[in-house]
């Protein structure tokens, strides 16, 4: 019966112990709905700052995708996203931190982002450009409703979207920010503050974090190309 | 005890095992895409890949689903998979008499389908993968000028519409070894979402951006590939946390190039 020498008993015990009783206390779970739900996704930013996409949780923030040779659309995406926060700020708001996370990791590596950060005077951590890298970067597409595929000339053809997450991850509104700052993404913003302030006012109770529907955007396609100047990029 | 603790380590040493799935080497080449680029016929050049020969099966999604419970009917996120997601399965981990095991698995959400193949140490083919592969047939790389294999194909797909995919493997493969593209089922691609049907044409206000980016709009160089076209029509209609009962898939891996 005893066969088993202990050396290999003391291994099993040192290796079931620390599953055992090292539990550490565990946040609340996630809502059903939250986009941090995605496997494990690991991004460095412009900064050369490492962290987990799950990370994010505890704060309200704008998410989209990206790629760095673009010429059109993401650079437009980018200075809506800025006129957006501008216009939140207008309204006696603060501005929402922003992540864009490059679905071309293959050319978008740390001096790249900070190239493009840099063009549009972009600072972190409020307004950061990050890469993937571990993980698959499809799946925050997918949850946020960004479709991308490498064209044989070089780009991508690829749609815009960026939307409002609350602290928990779920979408609150979303945007195609494609030029004027869209009125109902300012106003959800605005909410979102509101809603903060009110939580935590003693005696304000629980407030719902946004009201509304997620609008989804019409899902206009881009066709970003390196090829050809910047002289087309379509207005509004 | 001791063999129960044995038992324990057994079960704390199991790594996560390499699939046992046949793939079928691939060298890549040159791909004239049935989809038009700046409205003409493409060139597409591919890089080798490895190609799984057939459809993934209930079995091995049901493995897949044991080993991870957060894909599990029930249990998935909603964000990942809707109301119709392995539907025809009796229980989260029974597959009862709709889905037999060696039949493709269907019903599965371009979520799922994709955390499946990462699990394989794999992923889903991109469309051009796809097509290239399915450009063959028996003794051809690309057969696909030839009408009465067209014909075939259509006719298959006729007469499954309505109707769950049958047995895997009642056609012979194809030249690269692999089975069951052409008209056994629709499979996800990887980047179906950004294949961008018209539709977005209809929405008042988008014309005018829509002509100045119309080569990402979709569109046929060939006009004959009318399976082609439907299959593109099936997944484009689909959203990625939709799950279709004639919809499974396959993965790929990256082989390396020269």
């Amino acid at each position: 019966m005893h066969r088993l020498p202990v050396s290999l008993l003391l291994a099993c015990l040192a290796l079931a112990t620390p599953l055992a009783v090292a539990a550490p206390p565990s946040p609340a779970p996630l809502p059903q709905d939250s986009v941090y739900r995605i496997p494990p996704l690991q991004l460095r930013d412009q900064q050369g700052t490492s962290f987990a996409f799950a990370s994010l949780r505890g704060t309200p923030r704008l998410v989209g995708m990206f790629y760095g040779s673009c010429r059109m659309a993401c650079p437009l995406e980018i200075e809506t996203l800025k006129r957006i926060e501008h216009a939140v700020s207008a309204a006696g708001g603060t501005p929402l931190p922003v992540l864009l996370v490059s679905f071309d990791p293959a050319h978008d590596d740390v001096a790249q982002l900070r190239k493009v950060a840099a063009e549009h005077h972009l600072q972190a951590p409020l307004f950061r450009l990050a890469r993937p890298e571990q993980g698959d970067e499809g799946m925050l597409a997918g949850v946020l409703g960004i479709a991308y595929r490498p064209l044989p000339g070089g780009g991508y053809s690829h749609n815009v979207v960026v939307a409002l997450l609350d602290a928990e991850g779920r979408v609150l509104a979303t945007t195609d920010a494609s030029g004027a700052p869209d009125p109902a993404i300012v106003r959800a913003i605005l909410a979102v503050h509101a809603a903060r302030r009110a939580a935590v006012r003693p005696g304000a109770g629980l407030q719902s974090a946004a009201s509304g529907r997620p609008a989804r955007p019409k899902e206009v396609p881009f066709r970003d190309d390196r090829r050809k100047s910047s002289g087309e990029v379509p207005e509004g | 005890m001791v063999k129960r603790i044995a038992g324990l380590l057994g079960l704390l040493l199991i790594a996560p095992v390499a699939s046992g799935a046949d793939y079928a080497a691939i060298p890549g080449g040159v791909l004239v895409s049935a989809l038009a680029v700046d409205g003409a016929a493409a060139r597409i050049v591919l890089k080798p890949f490895a190609m799984r020969i057939e459809p993934v099966t209930n079995a091995e999604f049901l493995d897949f689903v044991r080993m991870h419970p957060e894909w599990q009917r029930g249990q998935v996120s909603p964000l990942f998979a809707g109301p119709q997601y392995l539907a025809a399965w009796q229980g989260p981990l029974t597959l009862g008499p709709e889905a037999r095991p060696e039949q493709p698995v269907t019903g599965v959400s371009w979520f799922a389908a994709r955390a499946f193949c990462t699990r394989e140490q794999a992923r889903l083919p991109t469309w051009y993968e796809w097509e290239f592969v399915a450009a063959a047939d028996v003794t051809r790389r690309d057969a696909r000028q030839d009408p009465a294999r067209n014909q075939d194909i259509l006719d298959a797909i006729q007469a499954a519409t309505g109707r769950r995919p049958g047995r895997i493997g009642r056609h012979p493969a194809d030249v690269w070894g692999v089975r069951d593209l052409n008209r056994l089922l629709w499979e996800w691609t990887g980047d179906y979402a950004a294949m961008f049907p018209d539709a977005d044409a209809r929405v008042p206000g988008a014309g005018a951006s829509l002509a100045l980016c119309g080569g990402s709009a979709l569109a046929f160089a060939d006009k004959n590939q009318y399976a082609l076209m439907m299959r593109v029509a099936a997944l484009t209609a689909l959203k990625p946390a939709d799950a279709a009962s004639r919809v499974g898939f396959r993965c790929v891996r990256d082989l390396p190039g020269e």
